[in-house]
Parts: structure tokens; sequence; C-alpha cells
């Protein structure tokens, strides 16, 4: 069941549901780590690339996918941690 | 087929005396500079225009001719020759690799006059537009006249122009530069254009052949002829077809252009026993970038002088004439009085927006074709990839994405909808919008659009007005009143002859009650460059009146 994150504290995304969507999230975890099997890494970035194009347009909402990539890219170029 | 023979046209003498000061001087003969004169010289505004040469342009410059650009020839006299010699296109198809991995129509519905595409070089256009101005008494063009400096002045400007018999100078109200991306006006009032360019080189060549391929334009990315590079195949009339070779940015450009390598590089693109005549080959890099403002005091900035675009989308010329289109009204009505001079404000307010659309469609095309980093180049594999099995991937491959009329959104002069019914989508025309074009009949004409422009019109849907309402838009604002029917049997109606008559269209195959979202009583309000500044469901005279001072202006 999806639940979307309370937008009570400012520093707390409105709309990307970072709760814990998956009943298994280990098998979650393994199937993606698992796609990666046996491909180059060249292959890897390929497949991950395909991902993220593919999911993306399967969400569908531009708010959803910008909170995302500020949440992604949050320690890594040097924006500060949520 | 003999190759094109650029004509050349009488150099106007130099003026014996400073002559009176005229109201509009148009720097360059262009295709802006040109359909802007014709547009204010079928106003009755008398206009000067003044060109370094005496010919028309040379080589790959403009060849896609969007629908909108020939709605605007067609109000300008030039519509019907331009589709007459050009190739008609509405369908692109997309390769990848060696395979096509996808087509699209850019005019998939029936209904409309013009295609979305016609190609045509430029200098076939710009000698019709020479015709046209040449036959029109206000038009003068002046040929190897060169403005060499412009001196800004409260009311007005003075230029002084240099002729192979010597200098003079004219004092004008208005000066519109058209004088393209290395314009001498913008230099000389030292103002600079800001933006980026890019590194990346290509190789255009126009060649002569006879061949099968179909008149669509073909896009390459990664072909087996041209590896890691794109490519891009065009046809134009005559025979000449348009190919464009991405060549990466270490490319010298001296090498590149040489006859026997472009040779080889046609042939290995359409097959090695291919036969044809080199007309044209350049190497080129270019920007995207814009004036800040591109009105200075009583200098105005139009087309490449104002803004610059990559050649991806035929965004340049096709943007240049609808600045003119925006301008040629507004000028005309300040230069007569009848709209205050604050209305030239809007000529930036929307084109400058129009172009920094343009340049966001043009830049974010260009990355896409020209991959920036190893990143970006494996999203862009990764899209056309994944376009070759899913639909959705498709709308983000980028070859260029091509001109459509530009949208006034939030456009001073637009009166927002009062009536919040008018559906969001379904109807194509809305504040701001082009008017949408559909078959009619009536005496005017058989197409919709070409019964608009140069006025204010008033389209009314299934009613009929009462002859002192439209007696008294006539009377207080010059505005034209056109009755669309839904029913074929009329078209005739009240014409012209009579005072207070509107004129009748019928809706003959139902596509402008449609594109309108139309009920009977309502109304659009169409502005003399054919865009939609207001709209209602119910008629209602004191609205339609303050509507047409807001879209001239007056506060």
């Amino acid at each position: 069941m999806r639940s979307i994150a309370p937008a009570a504290s400012p520093d707390i995304m409105a709309l990307l549901d970072t709760q814990s969507n998956f009943t298994e999230p280990d098998d979650i975890y393994a199937m993606l780590v698992d796609a990666h099997r046996d491909l180059s890494d060249a292959q890897s970035h390929r497949l991950n690339v395909r991902l993220v194009l593919l999911l993306a347009n399967h969400i569908g909402d531009e708010a959803v996918i910008d909170e995302a990539i500020a949440a992604a890219r949050a320690d890594l170029a040097g924006e500060g941690v949520h | 087929m003999s190759p094109h023979v650029r004509p050349v046209f009488a150099q106007a003498p130099c003026p014996a005396a400073q002559g009176a000061r005229v109201p509009v001087v148009i720097v360059g003969a262009g295709p802006v500079g040109l359909a802007l004169a014709i547009d204010l010289a079928q106003q009755d505004i008398p206009v000067i225009v003044l060109d370094d040469d005496d010919t028309v342009s040379e080589g790959s410059r403009a060849i896609c001719w969007s629908k909108r650009t020939l709605e605007i020839f067609d109000r300008l006299g030039v519509g019907e020759a331009s589709v007459t010699r050009g190739v008609r296109w509405n369908v692109g198809r997309v390769f990848f690799g060696g395979s096509q991995i996808f087509d699209f129509d850019l005019l998939p519905e029936a209904g409309h006059r013009r295609p979305a595409f016609v190609n045509l070089q430029q200098y076939h256009v710009e000698q019709m537009l020479v015709e046209r101005g040449q036959a029109l008494d206000n038009c003068t063009l002046r040929w190897k006249h060169r403005c060499d400096r412009v001196e800004v002045h409260d009311r007005g400007v003075h230029v002084e122009v240099a002729t192979p018999d010597g200098p003079y100078a004219i004092d004008c109200d208005w000066l519109v530069a058209c004088d393209g991306a290395r314009s001498t006006v913008r230099t000389s009032l030292g103002l600079e254009s800001r933006g980026h360019v890019f590194r990346d080189r290509f190789l255009i060549a126009d060649i002569r052949m006879q061949s099968p391929f179909p008149a669509e334009r073909w896009f390459w990315f990664d072909p087996p002829f041209h590896r890691n590079q794109s490519a891009l195949l065009h046809r134009q009339a005559d025979d000449v077809w348009r190919i464009d070779f991405q060549l990466g940015d270490d490319a010298d450009a001296e090498t590149e252009k040489q006859p026997a390598r472009v040779a080889a590089r046609v042939r290995a693109m359409l097959g090695e026993d291919v036969c044809f005549d080199i007309e044209w080959a350049s190497v080129y890099t270019f920007a995207c970038r814009r004036l800040p403002s591109f009105r200075h005091a009583r200098v105005l900035f139009a087309g490449d002088s104002a803004h610059l675009v990559s050649p991806f989308g035929a965004r340049g010329a096709n943007s240049g004439v609808q600045d003119a289109d925006n301008l040629g009204w507004k000028l005309a009505r300040v230069i007569r009085g009848s709209a205050p001079e604050t209305l030239i404000d809007s000529y930036d307010v929307e084109r400058g927006r129009a172009a920094d659309e343009n340049i966001r469609h043009s830049t974010r095309a260009t990355d896409f074709i020209t991959p920036k980093s190893p990143m970006s180049r494996l999203y862009r594999d990764s899209v056309l990839e994944l376009a070759r099995r899913y639909a959705f991937a498709r709308r983000w491959v980028n070859s260029g994405r091509l001109s459509t009329a530009s949208v006034l959104r939030d456009s001073p002069l637009s009166t927002p909808d009062r009536d919040a019914d008018f559906a969001a989508t379904g109807a194509v025309t809305g504040p701001g919008m082009v008017a949408a074009d559909a078959p009619v009949s009536g005496s005017r004409g058989e197409w919709l659009v070409d019964c608009l422009g140069g006025r204010f019109v008033l389209l009314v849907f299934g009613v009929e007005l009462a002859a002192a309402d439209l007696q008294r838009l006539r009377d207080a604002r010059e505005c034209d009143v056109i009755a669309v029917r839904a029913d074929a049997t009329t078209g005739v109606g009240t014409d012209e002859g009579t005072d207070v008559g509107a004129h009748t269209l019928a809706d003959v195959e139902g596509h402008a009650a449609a594109r309108y979202d139309a009920r009977p009583g309502t109304c659009y309000l169409v502005r003399p460059d054919q865009h939609v500044c207001a709209r209602w469901r119910v008629f209602d005279a004191q609205a339609v009146i303050d509507a047409i001072d807001r879209a001239c202006g007056v506060a």
C-alpha cells in the first residue's frame, strides 16, 4: 500500500514517496542487483540508464522526479544532506 | 539543370540632397526585412529598405518555411508562389545506426490550407519578396546602400549610408535592424548579444541530383556511413538536396569543404554510383544567443540581428518572419497615431519570449544531437534504443523540435478568459495563439485564416449580431465582424458593400467549430497578425472594445 510522506516539516519532501513500499524489500533489492549479473561496467551503465528512463516515464510526474533527483544528489555535489 | 543564377537588382542612385524625414527605414533586404517592408507598405506606411548588396542571398541559408510563415506569406502576397515553387512536406523519419526507429507526421489532420512545411531555397523566397515589394508604391528598395552608422535621438534615428556614388544621411522616426547575425546596426550602437556558442562543426552541402528519395526530412543518429555523428537529408526545389553532416569539434573547416572530400561523404551516404553536382558546401558552427532587449529607443531588432539559434528546428528564418508579422501592425498604428508608442514595447515582450523558447528548444536539440559528456551520450543512445520498442521514448528523441506558430503566453495584449468553460484541450485556438485555419465558404476565400489579418476581426459563431453592435464596433475601433455559420447553405450573407452587415462564412466541414470550441454565441477577437487576443461565450460590445484597446497597448 502506498503512502505519501507528510509535508509537515519543511525539509521533508512533499511529493516523493520515501516510505518503505514493499512487503518483501529484500526481493526487490536482490532483483535490482541481480539485473547486473554477467554485465560489463559499460553494460551496467546502459542498464541503469534504461531503468531510469523506463521508471521516470512510469512515474510521469515532473515534480516527483525533480525531488528524487534532489534526494539522490543530496550528498554528492556539496548540496548538504536532508 | 543549370545552377541557380542570382538576379542583379539596379543600384539605387545616391540622393542629391538631404531628403525629408521618413517614418521607417529597414536595414537589410533578407526575408525578415522584406516581409516587414511589404507589411508596412500594404498598410500605406512608406518604407525605405537599405541593403549593402544588389542581389539575393547565396548558398546554404534557410530552406524550411513553416505553416505559420506560409500563412504570413499569404497575407503578404507571396504564399501561393512559395508553395507552388517549393516542396511540401509533413513527414519526418529518424534513423539510428542502420535502421529507421520511427516516423512522424507534423500535420496529421486535414482542413488546413498550408502544410507543416515547404522547403524552398532562401534565394527563391527573397526574389519573390523583392518582386512583391517592388510592386508596392510605398516600398522603396535601395540596393548597394550600406548602413554605416546609426545615431539614436529622442524621437528618431539618424542613419549614415554609404553608396558607390558617395555617402548620404536619412532621418527616420523608426529604424528596424533586419541586418542579420553580424548586424552593423547592433555593432554601431555597441549592443551585445548574450548566449553560448557551440563548438561542434557541421558540414552543409546543397547538391543537385535526380533522386527517388521522397520529400521528407530524414535524420540519422550514428549512421553506418558516418559513424558517431549525425546526418540530415532534405529535399529543396529544382532537384537540390540539403545534406548536413555533423563533424565533431576538432574537424578542420578548410579540409572538410574541399569538393572531393564532400563528394566522398555524399557517395558514402547515397551510394557510389549516385550522380550529383555540389551547388554549395560550407562548414559552420552555431550559437544560441539574443539581445537582452529587441528595442533600443527608436531602433528595433528583428530576425538574426536580435536572436540566433542552431539550424535544427527551422527556427531561424521562421521566427524572424514572425517578428516582422508581430511588429508590422504595431508600428503602423503607432506611426498613424492610433496606438500609443508603448505598444512597441509589447513587441519586445512577445517576441523576446518567443526567442527564449526558440533558444531553449534549439539548445536542447543541440545537446541531444551532440552530447557533451559520456553520460549525456549514454542517455541519448539509451533513448534511441528504447525508441525502437516504445512510443514513449520517441517523444524524447530530439533531432530538432520543428518550428510551430509562437504562442504569445501571458501577453500583456491578451485579455484573459473570463468564461471558464472553454475546453482546456480540444480547442486548438485560445488567447495568444494563432487563429486556427479551417476550410470555409464565403466570398472572401476558402480558408478561415485568409479572411483574418490586417485588421481586428471578431469571429462570431452561430448567432447574428444586431446592426447597431456591428456599427459600433466598426465606428469605434474599425473592427470587422465575421459571422461563422454551421450550415453550408449561406456563405453569401451581407458583405462589405453594406455599411452594417457582418460578412458571413460557412463552416463547411465543421472544423472551425471544433477548433474554436464554438457554441452559438462564442466570439473570438483576432489581432491584425492573426493571433487571438480574447474570446467570450456571449457577445458584449464593450468587452470587445476594451479588449481591442488592451491589444493596442491602451491602458
